[in-house]
Formats: C-alpha cells, sequence, structure tokens
C-alpha cells in the first residue's frame, strides 16, 4: 500500500513541477494546488498506513491509526487553502493591473 | 514551567488582533504597535535575565509534557534574538508613520506588522519543527501581504513571485517534516535530537538533513537567493526595511537549530556542504553588490552577503566561529534594517533609485550623511563599530580550523561590500549637487530619527561588546553542547 501511495505521491510532484514551470500563472497555481495535495499525501503515507479503527475513542477497537498526521495535515491544508485563496485574488489583480498573466512578460527588466 | 515564555509571541497577536476592530483609528493603532513591542523587548529583558540566573526557560502549552505537547523554549540564542527583533521593530514603525502613508495605514498595516512579528518570534521561541512551519506561515502570510498592499504595479510583479518561491519551500517543509517524522517517530525538537543521536545519523537521516538544508536555505537566501533582489525592492522602505532585518535571519535561525541540535552527528557531509554553499553565497552577493547601479540591488545584494557569512561561521563550528556568528547575526539584524531606511531615505528624498542621477546630497543633509558613513564602516566591520568582533571570531575560527578558503572569502567579501557601500555613499553624497534643495522632497523628523537611533545602537554595540559577552557566550555554549537543550526541556520537569 504504501508503495502505491509513494507512486501517486512521486506522479503528483511530476505533474506538480511540469505545471508550476508553465508560462501561464493560472497554470502554476494549480500546479502548486498539485504539488500540495502530494504533500498532505506524502504526510499520511509517513505516519504508516497499517490497519486500524478511526481515531475516536468510542469506536472501540484496541487499534488505532496514528493520529497525529491527520492533525498536521488538517492544518497544512488550511494553511494551504487561505495561501491559496490570496495568490489566487493577487493572480487575478495582477492580470488586471498589469494586463497580462504570462510570467515571461512580468520579467521586468525594461525599467531597472 | 514559565508562563512568560509564550508572552513575546503573545502579544503581538492580541495587539494585531485588537488593532483590525479599530481600523480607522490610525493614532491608536500606532500608539498601540509601539506599546506592544516595547512590552515584548521588555518581557524578553526579563526573561534573559531568568535565563541567565535559572537555565533555560519552557512552556508547556495546555500543560502536556513534552513530547506529547508543543513546547517552547527560551534559550539565550533565541531570546537575543527576539530582543533584537523587538528593538529593530521599534525604529522601522517610527519610520513607518512618517513614511508609510494613510493609504496603506488603514488597510491594517499594522495589523499585519504585528502578526509579522508574532510569526517571527514564534519561530525563534517554538521547540517544536511542525510548529516551526506554523509560525513560519504566520510569518509568510503577513509579509505576502505586506509586500502586496498598495498594489503598485512592480509590488504586484515581484508578490507574485515571491508568493510562488515561498508556497513550493513551504511544501518542501512539509515533506521535510513527513519524512523526519517517518523515521525517527517524533517531531518535538529536543526528541528528535535525542532520537537521531540514538539512530546515530545514517543515510537517511543524512539525506532529510540536506532537504532541510534546502528549505530554509530557500527562506535565509542561502545560496538559493536568486527571488531575493526583486522582492526586496518592491515594498516601501519601512517594509523592506523590517524585511532585511528580520525574515532571512529567521531561515539562519532554523539553520543555526536543525544543524547544532538535531544533525550534528555527520558534519563531514553537511557542514561541509554548508560551507560550500556559504563560500559561493558570500562570493556571488559580493559580485552581485558591486555589478548594479540601482541603490535597491545594491542593498538587497549586501543582506546575501551577510546571509553567507553568518552561515560560514554555522559551518565551521566552533566555539569562537559560532560565537562570531551570533555577534554577527545581531549586528547585521540592526544594520540591515539601518541600509534599508538611509538607501530608502536618499531614494525618497531625490525620487531617483540610480546612482548617477544623486549626488552632493552632504551639502543638505549632514546628519544624514554621516550616519550612513557609520553603516557603511560598521558593515565592512571597521573595529570601533559593531561588525568587527563578528568578522574577527569567525575569521579566527575559520583558521583555526584550517578552513583557509572561506576564511579568505570572507574578509574578500567584506572589502567588495565596503566597496559597494561607498560607492552608493560616494555618488550619492559627495560630488556636485545635481539638485537643489528646493527641488527634493523635505527630510522629515520621523525619518531621520530612527536611522541616527540605530546608528548609535549600533555604536554602542560595538563599543559595549563586554556588556554583551557573557550572553552570547551563553548562547554559543548552548549552541555547542545540544544535551543542555534537551535536558532542560525533556528531563527538567
Amino acid at each position: 500500500m504504501e508503495t502505491l501511495m509513494a507512486l501517486l505521491v512521486g506522479l503528483l510532484f511530476t505533474v506538480g513541477t511540469y505545471m508550476v514551470l508553465s508560462k501561464n500563472i493560472v497554470r502554476i497555481i494549480l500546479g502548486t494546488a498539485i504539488f500540495s495535495h502530494g504533500a498532505h499525501l506524502l504526510l499520511i503515507t509517513m505516519g504508516g498506513l497499517k490497519g486500524g479503527a478511526a481515531p475516536l475513542l468510542d469506536q472501540g477497537n484496541d487499534a488505532f491509526v496514528d493520529s497525529l498526521p491527520q492533525a498536521l495535515i488538517l492544518t497544512a491544508i488550511v494553511i494551504n487553502f487561505g495561501v491559496t485563496a490570496f495568490f489566487l485574488v493577487l493572480a487575478y489583480r495582477g492580470y488586471t493591473e498589469l494586463g497580462t498573466d504570462d510570467m515571461n512578460q512580468l520579467r521586468g527588466n525594461k525599467d531597472e | 514551567m514559565n508562563n512568560l515564555v509564550i508572552f513575546p509571541m503573545l502579544i503581538p497577536v492580541i495587539a494585531g488582533l485588537i488593532m483590525i476592530v479599530f481600523r480607522h483609528q490610525i493614532k491608536f493603532q500606532r500608539v498601540l504597535s509601539i506599546v506592544s513591542v516595547l512590552a515584548i523587548a521588555g518581557v524578553t529583558g526579563v526573561l534573559i535575565h531568568q535565563v541567565n540566573v535559572e537555565g533555560i526557560q519552557t512552556i508547556y502549552l495546555g500543560g502536556w509534557k513534552p513530547p506529547f505537547g508543543i513546547v517552547f523554549v527560551g534559550d539565550m540564542f533565541a531570546l537575543i534574538l527576539v530582543l533584537t527583533s523587538a528593538i529593530v521593530a521599534i525604529a522601522c514603525l517610527f519610520y513607518a508613520f512618517s513614511s508609510i502613508g494613510k493609504k496603506r495605514e488603514t488597510f491594517y498595516f499594522y495589523a499585519f506588522v504585528q502578526f509579522l512579528l508574532a510569526g517571527v518570534i514564534g519561530s525563534f521561541l517554538t521547540g517544536d519543527l511542525f510548529n516551526l512551519f506554523v509560525c513560519f506561515e504566520v510569518m509568510l502570510l503577513a509579509s505576502y501581504v505586506l509586500i502586496a498592499l498598495g498594489g503598485e504595479k512592480i509590488q504586484l510583479r515581484e508578490s507574485l513571485k515571491y508568493v510562488l518561491i515561498n508556497v513550493l519551500s513551504s511544501m518542501l517543509f512539509l515533506i521535510s517534516a513527513g519524512f523526519l517524522y517517518g523515521a525517527v517517530g517524533t517531531l518535538n525538537m529536543a526528541q528528535l535530537a535525542e532520537r537521531v543521536a540514538e539512530a546515530g545519523q545514517g543515510g537517511i537521516l543524512t539525506t532529510i538533513a540536506i532537504l532541510f538544508l534546502i528549505v530554509f536555505g530557500l527562506k535565509s537566501a542561502l545560496f538559493l537567493f536568486f527571488w531575493l533582489p526583486g522582492a526586496y525592492g518592491a515594498p516601501p522602505t519601512a517594509v523592506a526595511a523590517l524585511f532585511g532585518a528580520l525574515l532571512t535571519k529567521v531561515g539562519i535561525y532554523a539553520l543555526f537549530r536543525t544543524f547544532t541540535l538535531i544533525f550534528p552527528h555527520e558534519p563531514g557531509i553537511t557542514h561541509t556542504l554548508l560551507g560550500i554553499m556559504a563560500g559561493a553565497t558570500m562570493l556571488l552577493g559580493a559580485i552581485g553588490a558591486i555589478a548594479y547601479q540601482d541603490i535597491k540591488r545594491i542593498v538587497s545584494y549586501n543582506v546575501i552577503v551577510a546571509v553567507g557569512f553568518i552561515i560560514a561561521g554555522l559551518a565551521i563550528f566552533t566555539t569562537p566561529s559560532i560565537e562570531g556568528a551570533i555577534y554577527y547575526l545581531i549586528h547585521d539584524m540592526i544594520a540591515k534594517a539601518l541600509l534599508f531606511l538611509l538607501a530608502g531615505t536618499v531614494i525618497y528624498l531625490t525620487g531617483q533609485k540610480w546612482l548617477k542621477e544623486v549626488g552632493g546630497l552632504i551639502r543638505h543633509f549632514p546628519v544624514l550623511g554621516w550616519t550612513f558613513f557609520i553603516v557603511v564602516l560598521a558593515l565592512a566591520g571597521i573595529p570601533p563599530l559593531s561588525g568587527f568582533i563578528g568578522k574577527v571570531l569567525v575569521t579566527q575560527g575559520a583558521i583555526m580550523e584550517g578552513s583557509y578558503v572561506l576564511a579568505a572569502i570572507a574578509l574578500g567579501s567584506s572589502i567588495l561590500v565596503l566597496y559597494s557601500l561607498l560607492k552608493i555613499f560616494k555618488n550619492s553624497f559627495w560630488g556636485e549637487a545635481i539638485m537643489g534643495k528646493e527641488e527634493m522632497e523635505p527630510l522629515k523628523m520621523g525619518m531621520l530619527i530612527p536611522c541616527v537611533f540605530l546608528a548609535a545602537l549600533s555604536l554602542a554595540f560595538g563599543l559595549g561588546i563586554e556588556g554583551i559577552s557573557g550572553y552570547v557566550t551563553e548562547a554559543a555554549k548552548t549552541l555547542m553542547d545540544p544535551s543542555k537543550y534537551i535536558d532542560a526541556v525533556l528531563y527538567n520537569q
């Protein structure tokens, strides 16, 4: 199971990296979103994927899954959500003010 | 247990939250932000005294004993940096009062400065790796807003790149933390240190250490500094000074913590790599500093040189070099804030950022000119000023360890730094006056006083080095001997 997850995480990182290296700002933001999915999946995988009950005490089993990575991921998801929302608005604002969504045209060497 | 340890982070959070409610009461926000920063400095002063008397102070949040809960640790190194951050923030805030403008002030400028401070101070004090990630994000989110606030074209353009780089490096941080948790099963720094030592830091752990090196290298502009010159040129002067003084230093602090506490067992690999990166950073930063004719660019590249120098002290990894790095870190926070403020003032007065279009400013603004001269000498490391002792100790450590190349690069880069800054001084303050005083913006006292304050501080730091040497020695001792930290956090309950 961990091997499969590792392959999936690797795939997500590959796609994310490819998208981040593209010209269009929206594709870049989508790339960071895919990248973050990869990171979150990696966190849950590193906590171990052995069978066990959901981490709720009244589930009554003696074996529970590790609850720490779940808390970490929950935190990371929220942070990432905030940053992505800010990034999207920034890209929109940049598009209206600068008139382009092409990163090549945002180099800014002309006035320097 | 000492409840005071959480206060340096708690005060700016509360102050920032109050400021959000009083959006239009600018006077109130100004007073509150100064009160908050002074309170941080006061509490930290008390804590430093306590650490000096009783040893490392800790607080277990929620009463959970480590390693199960989050722990905040005030050791001498962290507390010195908190105090310096608070002092630098006072100067930057005073500068902001007269320069930032009403438009930004009503859009939560002071609140975001408080949140930035909370993130920075939280990063210094936390004793938990994932909590460090969260504090980094608090700091970074505030810095995203501060860099874009105002919405000028250059700000939007550069903030897009700045946000992208930091989102990616945060993801890398998360990945590295995940790997480390998978490898040793804890996130508490003291317990991490213990378990990594037990496991003997084999191949996997050294790989994770190098991942952390990349993450913090991106944050602190160590070798991976390509994002910095553009990003630090975009925001207004007071914000750029805060960034130049605080943001990269948090990355440096994280590097120090990681490579003295958690991963000190394979110095042949990690510290050699640190040394190579530090040398390259100094060289490339110095080349950038002498190459440009744009005042903001020169100042930004000077930040990079200093990062290389401080990490060189860590890479050499002897007691004198670590001490020297701490001295230089404190000096650099003060001097870089001052340098950014002065460069920003020159650009504000003349409206020009190109060196060849300014000149003869010393006739109209003698105090400003001599303050600039002081910071030039301090950054180059001329004896009575603050940059000297750090440079001497790092070079001494390098020669004792036989790292002659690193010592040569460190001293050579000092000369190039001196040249790059004297170039600004000579071009903008000496020579023929290109503009008359009436053509320029008037110099406000509110801009001059913070600069003079920081210059006086730099001078006092250089002259009164014996007054603080005890504290710095204590900080270096704790860094060189991780068992003190581990005992204080895990066993001294």
